[in-house]
């Protein structure tokens, strides 16, 4: 029998449900942020183009992202995309795609002003020693602009482990999801259930999410210099 | 023999003519330099003769040939063509030795071991060996202009053009950048070289260009430049130099 708080967490498989859903913050965070810094580089590429169709199309795309709330954005996407497919989705799939066009297009906003910040000036000395197109990007544009990238992804990639929480609305049994449900079941007879709970999962999020930002701090002061 | 040679260029930035049937052509060791007040061109076209900027009409040479004027094909030519500009422009990402050997590596695909000892008796003629494994930022702006020139070098290109490379320096680093290009003219390099210190150009220069508004104005060799009667509008532009 359950008395007090703290015993919550050690009865049952109470903890190892709130790992796991740890586990599945991670993993959808990590897929997500790998597809989504991949594509957000080459977007971030694409955009310091001069064509108008491809600054349009990517206007278009980055202004959804800007302004509709991501909530609003998965709602839509776990709704509209088994329509549009005619197939179900799994939640954690949607999850996974909303998250890696909401990356994608914060990465490539990043990558695009570091790119265009390189001086034109650095650029022709490269062009004026004969360097290619190409060799312009590999020993100048990409060293040069994408150093500044690396603090700005950092916060990026703690920004999305908190956003994980709230796919609990789609039911994604992540940290907060599975905790609700801990809850749920003890309140009643435990009234600082929640206190506990959301305590310990207070502490998971910050393992997860403070060495990060700390390494952002290093590496911003780094940068700086 | 010209090494190169600019016939009737025509330049437009949106309205403005900023040259205008300009033709000049560079003998193979001499120091031709440009003159003229701000404004008049003069590194505009320093940059057209290595396709940096774009030209709407005329026709440039190298070594006789008519050169196609696309960037694929200024591409091939510019190792030939050193130039060196005024904010030094060194990578800052990359090391003294790393921003001497990137050209000949990466652009001329010639052997490191090679490279790296030409890199290394060049550094060692401007004072600065001590410096290979230093970062841009670590140097003075003399030092990194004098890197920039040996940055050029390196490629053993057949002309240099030198964009008023003394002007972001401080008065007394001017000099130990302006004996490193008076070496190089006592050795015979072929140069173009825009600048305003006058008493430099006199030291060095064979011939004398002076431009206006995009034209050139003068040609004289440079004894008689000095010398001889001058224009008014260089007279004008000479007082303007003085207080």
């Amino acid at each position: 029998m359950v008395s007090s708080g703290l015993e919550i967490l050690f009865d049952g498989t109470n903890i190892a449900r709130i790992l796991a859903g740890m586990l599945r913050v991670a993993e959808i965070s990590i897929c997500s942020l790998l597809i989504g810094f991949l594509f957000g580089i080459i977007f971030g590429i694409l955009r310091t183009s001069e064509s108008i169709i491809i600054k349009l199309i990517f206007k278009i795309y980055l202004e959804i992202f800007r302004i509709m709330p991501l909530l609003v954005l998965i709602f839509l996407f776990y709704y509209i995309l088994p329509e549009i497919f005619q197939t179900t989705i799994s939640n954690m799939s949607v999850s996974i795609v909303v998250f890696i066009l909401w990356i994608s297009s914060e990465v490539s906003d990043i990558v695009r002003s570091t790119l265009i910040s390189v001086s034109k000036a650095q650029i022709d000395a490269g062009r004026a020693l004969g360097l290619s197109k190409i060799q312009q990007y590999r020993y100048i544009y990409l060293p040069q602009g994408l150093k500044p990238v690396i603090p700005a992804s950092l916060n990026l990639i703690t920004r999305v482990i908190k956003t994980t929480s709230i796919l609990l609305i789609i039911g994604v049994p992540e940290m907060v999801k599975v905790g609700q449900q801990i809850i749920e079941h003890y309140t009643i007879k435990v009234p600082t259930a929640s206190f506990w709970v959301y305590g310990f999962i207070f502490i998971l999020y910050f393992i997860l999410c403070w060495p990060i930002s700390r390494l952002a701090k290093t590496l911003e002061r780094q940068v700086a210099k | 023999m010209s090494v190169l040679d600019a016939q009737h260029i025509d330049k437009k930035f949106g309205e403005v003519n900023v040259l205008k049937d300009v033709s000049l052509s560079i003998e193979k060791g001499e120091v031709l330099v440009l003159l003229g007040p701000s404004g008049s061109g003069k590194s505009t076209l320093l940059r057209t003769l290595n396709g940096l900027e774009t030209i709407d009409s005329g026709q440039i040479l190298f070594n006789g040939n008519a050169l196609t004027l696309t960037e694929k094909s200024w591409q091939k030519v510019r190792p030939e063509i050193g130039m060196v500009f005024q904010s030094y422009d060194l990578f800052p990402n990359l090391t003294v030795l790393d921003n001497i050997l990137l050209g000949p590596l990466k652009v001329q695909k010639r052997e490191r071991d090679e490279v790296k000892e030409v890199a290394n008796s060049l550094l060692e003629r401007i004072g600065l060996a001590d410096k290979a494994t230093s970062y841009p930022r670590e140097l003075s702006g003399g030092q990194k202009q004098r890197v920039a020139i040996i940055r050029s070098l390196v490629m053993a290109p057949q002309v240099l053009l030198f964009d008023e490379v003394t002007a972001s320096l401080d008065p007394e680093m001017v000099r130990e950048v302006l004996m490193v290009i008076k070496d190089l003219a006592s050795e015979g390099m072929t140069m173009l070289i825009v600048t305003h210190e006058m008493n430099f150009a006199r030291q060095v220069a064979d011939r004398i260009i002076f431009m206006d508004a995009g034209e050139i104005i003068i040609e004289a060799k440079a004894v008689s430049f000095f010398t001889s009667e001058l224009h008014p509008r260089v007279t004008q532009f000479l007082s303007s130099l003085t207080y």
